[in-house]
């Protein structure tokens, strides 16, 4: 079976709520309501041999509407074939029906969604943080987060060890990409003065013996 | 040993097994060849740290290398890799599990100042939580900048007034020792 053909069959099968399947260099992508990605999924899984979800992942189109979608990743073992799914969702309602229940390893992909960007997924077993700790006030991953971070409190085993802080950027973040500097004239050292650049040639910073 | 113990040998004595020394002197002197490691390995500077415990760079031919993965048996906690702040806490627990006196290396950039993760995740610099004695740059650093970190932590715990210090509620290592000229970095 071919993902076209799957895709076909889940559009007789499930009718209204799923998008006509979108075709870019032999990828096929569905987007579907949030409400019948569960049965979608289960239908691939069952009656189309889509028996591994290789991936699901929020995804943020901050500036677009709807603004959050999440992104599953389906592979058939059996026809060797890959078919991606995708539903869109609003930021003031980001719920989406869970897919642990047809997948196993959603469970801990939905937490990451969850974590990352505050996508909650409705039936989901165990919906809590997966890499940042529970009280947690921020969603590192949405666009408009800050990479160096915001202020928050450590979890309450951590208390003593203080708080979050803001990242120092140093003028970063240094990226590399075609036309862009080179990986050298990006450091911060190349907007040293020659004297400073002198000195630290001249005394490395070797321990001494106190 | 003859360089590190001030020695005073009483020529007239008949019998030369008797050695005077300051107390100070005596403990310093085993107290840096007996250094037990807290191995808190965090990221890829734990590889480093096993190689330099492993029989090619033989962390015990300077004292080092009872690694105690208790930490009420160990007062030299070697920070190897990155923490982030979910870790923080841990870190900082197991520190004040460990006995006084002890002391604290920062191994390679992310221990010591969060490296190349300036990030929303990272602590930026183990120093932010714990106090660091010595600091390796290196990414991860050679074995032997361990080592280097190491000796130069010894030179500090020789001049430690160790005597004086039992009398201080916390252990200050740098109290009435020689002036320590800002921290001690060690090129990894």
């Amino acid at each position: 079976m071919t993902p076209q053909a799957a895709a076909q069959q889940l559009v007789e099968h499930l009718g209204e709520g799923v998008g006509e399947p979108a075709e870019f260099r032999g990828e096929v992508t569905m987007v579907v309501g949030r409400d019948k990605i569960a049965a979608a999924c289960r239908f691939l899984k069952e009656h189309c041999g889509f028996d591994m979800l290789t991936d699901l992942s929020g995804i943020d189109n901050y500036g677009e509407e709807p603004r959050f979608a999440v992104a599953y990743h389906l592979y058939s073992l059996t026809h060797r074939c890959s078919l991606r799914l995708k539903v869109l969702l609003d930021e003031d309602d980001a719920l989406v029906d869970s897919v642990a229940g047809v997948w196993s390893t959603a469970d801990w992909h939905e937490r990451e969604a969850y974590d990352m960007f505050g996508i909650r997924f409705a039936g989901h077993p165990n919906l809590k943080r997966i890499l940042m700790w529970e009280g947690y006030p921020h969603h590192p991953l949405r666009k408009d987060f800050p990479l160096a971070g915001l202020p928050a409190d450590l979890p309450a085993t951590a208390e003593e060890a203080g708080r979050v802080e803001t990242a120092n950027m140093l003028g970063g973040p240094y990226f590399s990409g075609p036309g862009q500097r080179g990986t050298v004239s990006r450091e911060p050292r190349q907007y040293d003065t020659a004297a400073e650049q002198a000195d630290k040639l001249s005394s490395p910073n070797k321990a001494e013996p106190v | 040993m003859s360089s590190v113990v001030n020695t005073a040998v009483d020529l007239r004595a008949e019998s030369r097994d008797v050695v005077v020394t300051r107390l100070d002197s005596a403990v310093d002197w085993a107290r840096k060849n007996s250094c037990w490691p807290m191995p808190m390995g965090l990221a890829c500077c734990a590889i480093e740290l096993m190689a330099t415990g492993a029989s090619r760079f033989d962390i015990s031919r300077f004292g080092a290398e009872v690694m105690r993965f208790s930490p009420r048996q160990s007062d030299l906690m070697v920070v190897a890799g990155t923490c982030v702040y979910k870790m923080a806490g841990v870190v900082k627990r197991l520190w004040e599990q460990m006995p006084n006196p002890k002391w604290c290396i920062a191994m390679g950039a992310c221990a010591s100042t969060g490296g190349m993760f300036r990030s929303y995740a990272v602590v930026q610099g183990i120093d932010r939580i714990l106090p660091v004695d010595v600091y390796i740059s290196g990414c991860p650093p050679r074995p032997e900048a361990l080592l280097e970190a190491l000796m130069a932590l010894q030179r500090q715990i020789e001049h430690e007034k160790s005597i004086e210090n039992l009398r201080q509620d916390q252990h200050q290592p740098r109290l009435g020792g020689a002036p320590v000229r800002g921290p001690i970095v060690v090129q990894g």
